[in-house]
């Protein structure tokens, strides 16, 4: 087999989905950090968003499986820590998706004061309305709260600003 | 005892916290006063199991001896786990829950603030990775008790009995000893001492608003750093544990 090109990997990998949310890949999440070739041996780096998340392990095999699909059979998988995770790494392309698919994307961490929790604004991804209310703190996956729309009376998810 | 012994004892204590706490609050599962509730104990329960794998495993890897992070969870007796006596304690109620959440999240914000400068690198990644969560367990548990502490006779007598039963064991989250020293010296951890100052002052502050009293009993128990527990530690860990040392390969 030829020498593994760093970019086709990279370019490879950018097609993985999120597996608890399919309509953004991987890299646009910011969980891929790096890819590392040496000789053979392919080795892929990945940042979870939260200490317990429990997409790791699927990306894992996903990542696996699609490069042993393109004849890279010695892959191997690194879990880092550092630099922690933050969605400030999601653009605004991945933040639309996000918003399209009904979730509200993350304000800017930056915008979030977490002493004072409930006094961010915000917007029904479904019906653009600002009136909307914290349901519950805790959602579906560790990413996300659960929020209603007073206007559309829609409930909706949020993916939280990390 | 070297750098590296106290090092692995360190993050082994740090791991045993995580995994004993996240068990104990995972038993609230189906069992909580109302459903986003049960979502947000679970989901907290969720982030210190995740947080039990961070240390276990780098436990393991600074003791170099082929034991892996479940090894480290399932195989040791209740003698050899360090984690401090307030959180293997029963869940209790729900004011007793939040009170303890509440006083731990405050406590592990100073902590993991400090051990995100440590000059061991990994440590500090992890601490700088699990102190996002800390915010949010503590967002949480700070309204509940302002709720609680304000909320009728009933629910504040409940979060004053917590308070009180709680109180005796809060004095050996900050309690060190000789191989703290070690680490301290070499920049790894910081002075516990500071992080009591900040801790009280936060605590007490938020007890005030809301008309809560603290114990006025000097004494507080202790036992953790010898690996001496209270009598609930052994039950938690059977039932933890049983799986494994019942079948020893089991796969599913």
């Amino acid at each position: 087999m030829d020498t593994i090109n760093r970019e086709d990997v990279r370019k490879l990998l950018s097609e993985i989905c999120d597996p608890e949310i399919p309509v953004v890949t991987i890299e646009e999440i910011g969980m891929l950090r790096d890819v590392i070739v040496r000789d053979d041996v392919c080795e892929v780096f990945i940042t979870p968003t939260y200490t317990a998340c429990p997409a790791m392990e699927i990306i894992e095999k996903d990542i696996k499986e699609l490069l042993y699909r393109h004849g890279i059979p010695h892959v191997k998988v690194t879990l880092v820590y550092s630099p922690a995770w933050t969605t400030e790494w999601i653009n605004d392309a991945a933040k639309e998706k996000l918003r399209a698919y009904g979730i509200a994307p993350p304000l800017h961490t930056s915008c979030h004061n977490w002493l004072a929790p409930g006094t961010e604004e915000m917007e029904c991804p479904r019906c653009g309305s600002k009136d909307t209310a914290l349901v519950s703190r805790f959602g579906s996956t560790a990413c996300k709260a659960l929020y209603s729309c007073n206007t559309c009376k829609e409930p909706f998810e949020h993916f939280k600003c990390h | 005892m070297t750098r590296q012994d106290a090092l692995f004892n360190y993050v082994l204590k740090l791991g045993d916290q995580s995994l004993v706490y996240g068990h104990r609050m995972s038993e609230w599962c189906s069992k909580a006063p109302m459903l986003e509730e049960d979502l947000a104990l679970t989901n907290i329960a969720l982030d210190y199991i995740g947080r039990a794998r961070a240390f276990l495993s780098y436990a393991a890897e600074l003791e170099g001896k082929s034991r892996s992070e479940d090894d480290l969870a399932y195989k040791r007796g209740e003698r050899e786990f360090y984690n401090n006596l307030m959180v293997e304690l029963p869940i209790g109620d729900f004011a007793f829950t939040m009170a303890r959440q509440f006083l731990l999240s405050s406590y592990e914000y100073f902590l993991f603030t400090g051990l995100a400068q440590s000059k061991d690198e990994k440590l500090a990644a992890i601490a700088n990775k699990v102190i996002k969560e800390v915010r949010y367990h503590w967002t949480h548990s700070r309204d509940w008790l302002m709720r609680l502490g304000l909320g009728t006779s009933v629910s504040h007598e409940k979060l004053q009995r917590a308070i009180d039963e709680l109180w005796i064991y809060t004095d050996e989250l900050f309690e060190t000893g000789p191989e703290d020293q070690l680490l301290k010296s070499a920049g790894i951890v910081f002075n516990m001492d500071e992080i009591k100052t900040v801790w009280t002052e936060l605590v007490h502050s938020i007890l005030k608003e809301i008309d809560i009293t603290i114990p006025e009993t000097t004494f507080s128990q202790t036992g953790s750093r010898l690996g001496i527990h209270t009598e609930h530690l052994g039950h938690l860990l059977a039932e933890m544990q049983y799986l494994v040392r019942a079948y020893p390969e089991a796969r599913w």
